[in-house]
């Protein structure tokens, strides 16, 4: 019953630079864009560069439906990530997409959407449609320092934002799973997508509560379609695909 | 118009573009970007007699022009893949081929002895080439005594077309060729993946669970060329092409090297569409070099003068 899966070159009418790590991409179809869920990616095309063989999976940060454009928020982190942030406007970029399993709205009014450096990359378009649920979404975002940051005024135009960095440069000082914000019980569950041991800590926060979680993965993948059962995610259920399956999982659900 | 059919043992595809096994899962992946029924066959993912789970995560490394993987025949098992797959594939106008896989002789006869009994199924490719399990698998595809075992076990319960998938893990491709056309195999396809290994020098650890795995992608191309080449000029079977091939000219060498048909793996998963553009590619190739039937290109290479490897062979 999912949405038909597109392969599509987007026009880049906009890059973005964020800060020295992060940039954001604007892409443009020239077709109205299929449904797209906070949580899907895309597996982007690199052309042009010595040695990235495999497409790149994204997340999606923002949709605009009007325009028909998809915002790609990424952090250069090797190679093909950097010749992504060389994009200029009016080069193409290839991509497969809408993939991957969404975050589930789900009971209860009030959710903690708790991410790790590039990890507020799908929390954007998530607090948007908890918001237009009904729901109160707050933002807690852990960054290194002060270097990750940006402009963070359309998360606050959603929710509460709360920041902290190991630096303490700003924000509160510390990890996500130290600050004020999640020691309080106001919250339903949670939402996050970040390193992996920022990620396990926040879910045995939310198992202590017993309140629901959720956690988007990012698993290494080479087809991001479902086809080459690379992807593995171990879970009580067996192995899961990360790709078809995920990115998104109920953290009870996952032996990690 | 050109003649794309070629024929593979009894069976007949309408053209020689076909999928390799574990890259394409059942085919109802890529319906999405592509009209499946075009391809000339599409190898399932690996059989085996139980279900599997497979090797632990990572499963996967990049590497310079190709991967390595270490899924290692994760599959629900025959029983399931006869009551939920199968059904589902007999919906497509696209003629599905089991790749058959094992840890045990037994294991081999089995599942080849369940799948005969399918109407829809015309063939196997029997997988005595994976490098990613500890027991079985490639031990069947790099012993010649263990390999004429499993194809002969399996050739007396299988009445079909038998495809034997050979292993580039050995000395001499031309020795396993042979061994398998006189167990009884109707078709070899080669190669399967090389094994191979990749370290996070960060990390100081190798990257998959499994601490080797097989490569594939167009890095091992010209290895497979050579070992298709030389598999033609052992065994008067049809042999099918594999490893690498991501556009037409690629498929074109591979029969040229004396492939009858080829598969596409890894490229399925930079350009979901490639297979198709595959086919594009060789009918426009035919035309231009004034090809009437796919056939007449197989093998058709000319040699330099005095080489005597191998004697051409005769059209
Ligand atoms: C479903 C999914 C969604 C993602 N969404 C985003 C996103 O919205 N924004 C974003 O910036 N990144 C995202 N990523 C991560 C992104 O795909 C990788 O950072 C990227 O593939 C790295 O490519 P590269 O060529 O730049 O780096 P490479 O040269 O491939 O690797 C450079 C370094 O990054 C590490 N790395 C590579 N791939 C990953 C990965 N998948 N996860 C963690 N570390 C990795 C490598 O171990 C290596 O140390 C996502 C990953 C997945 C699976
Ligand atoms: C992810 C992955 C899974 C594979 N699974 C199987 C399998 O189940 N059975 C098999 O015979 N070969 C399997 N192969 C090998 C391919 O069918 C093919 O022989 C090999 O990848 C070389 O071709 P390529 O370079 O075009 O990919 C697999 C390859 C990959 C990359
Ligand atoms: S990346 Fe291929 S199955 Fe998930």
């Amino acid at each position: 019953m999912s949405v038909k899966k597109k392969i599509e070159n987007l026009l880049v009418t906009a890059n973005r630079r964020l800060n020295s790590e992060y940039f954001e991409l604007i892409l443009q179809s020239n077709e109205s864009l299929p449904g797209i869920l906070p949580g899907q990616f895309a597996e982007l095309k690199v052309d042009h560069t010595e040695h990235t063989f495999l497409r790149r999976p994204i997340s999606f940060y923002d949709v605009n439906t009007d325009k028909s454009e998809v915002h790609l928020l990424i952090q250069e982190v090797g190679e093909g990530t950097r010749r992504l942030g060389q994009l200029e406007a009016g080069e193409f970029l290839n991509m497969i997409y809408p993939l991957g399993h969404s975050f589930t709205i789900t009971e209860g009014t009030t959710f903690l959407l708790v991410s790790g450096g590039v990890g507020i990359a799908p929390m954007l378009l998530l607090g948007r449609k908890l918001k237009e649920a009904g729901k109160t979404p707050v933002f807690l975002f852990g960054f290194r320092s002060e270097k990750q940051w940006f402009d963070l005024s359309r998360f606050e135009a959603l929710g509460e934002v709360f920041i902290t960095t190991e630096d303490g440069s700003i924000g509160e000082k510390g990890l996500v799973t130290s600050h004020r914000v999640m020691n309080t019980g106001r919250f339903d569950g949670y939402y996050t997508c970040g390193p992996v041991p920022m990620m396990k800590a926040v879910s045995s926060i939310a198992a202590s509560r017993d309140i629901f979680c959720e956690a988007s993965l990012e698993n290494t993948m080479a087809c991001g379609i479902g086809a080459c059962l690379t992807c593995a995610q171990p879970t009580v259920h067996g192995m899961k695909m990360a790709c078809t399956d995920g990115p998104v999982f109920n953290t009870k659900e996952l032996l990690w | 118009m050109v003649d794309m059919q070629v024929n593979i043992g009894k069976l007949v595809l309408k053209n020689p573009v076909t999928t390799a096994s574990g890259c394409f899962g059942y085919g109802s992946e890529y319906t999405d970007f592509m009209d499946i029924s075009r391809l000339g066959a599409v190898f399932t993912k690996a059989v085996t007699g139980e279900n599997r789970e497979g090797n632990p995560a990572p499963r996967m490394a990049e590497t310079p022009s190709g991967m390595l993987n270490s899924v290692g025949l994760q599959n629900k098992g025959v029983d399931y893949f006869i009551e939920h797959i199968y059904p589902v594939l007999r919906q497509y106008d696209t003629v599905f081929i089991a790749n058959v896989s094992g840890s045990t002789l037994d294991e081999y006869v089995e599942v080849a002895g369940k799948i005969n009994d399918l109407s829809g199924i015309p063939a196997i490719e029997l997988n005595i080439s994976c490098p990613n399990v500890k027991k079985g698998g490639m031990v069947f595809g790099t012993n010649r005594q263990s390999a004429a075992e499993v194809v002969k076990a399996v050739r007396k319960v299988y009445d079909k077309t038998l495809i034997i998938k050979l292993s580039p893990n050995v000395a001499s491709i031309p020795d396993f060729a042979k061994t398998a056309e006189g167990a009884g195999a109707d078709a070899i396809s080669l190669i399967n993946t090389l094994l191979a290994m990749a370290i996070d020098a960060e990390k100081r650890k190798p990257v998959l669970a499994t601490v080797t795995g097989g490569l594939s992608g167009p890095a091992v191309k010209p290895v497979a060329l050579r070992m298709v080449w030389e598999a033609y000029h052992s065994v008067s079977i049809p042999v099918i092409g594999i490893g690498g091939i991501s556009n037409a000219t690629d498929a074109i060498e591979f029969l040229l090297a004396g492939a009858t048909a080829i598969q596409v793996g890894t490229a399925n998963f930079i350009d979901p569409q490639v297979s198709v553009k595959i086919l594009e590619g060789l009918k426009e190739y035919m035309e231009r070099h004034h090809f009437s039937s796919v056939s007449q290109i197989t093998g058709n290479l000319e040699m330099p003068e005095g080489f005597e490897r191998f004697r051409p062979k005769t059209f």
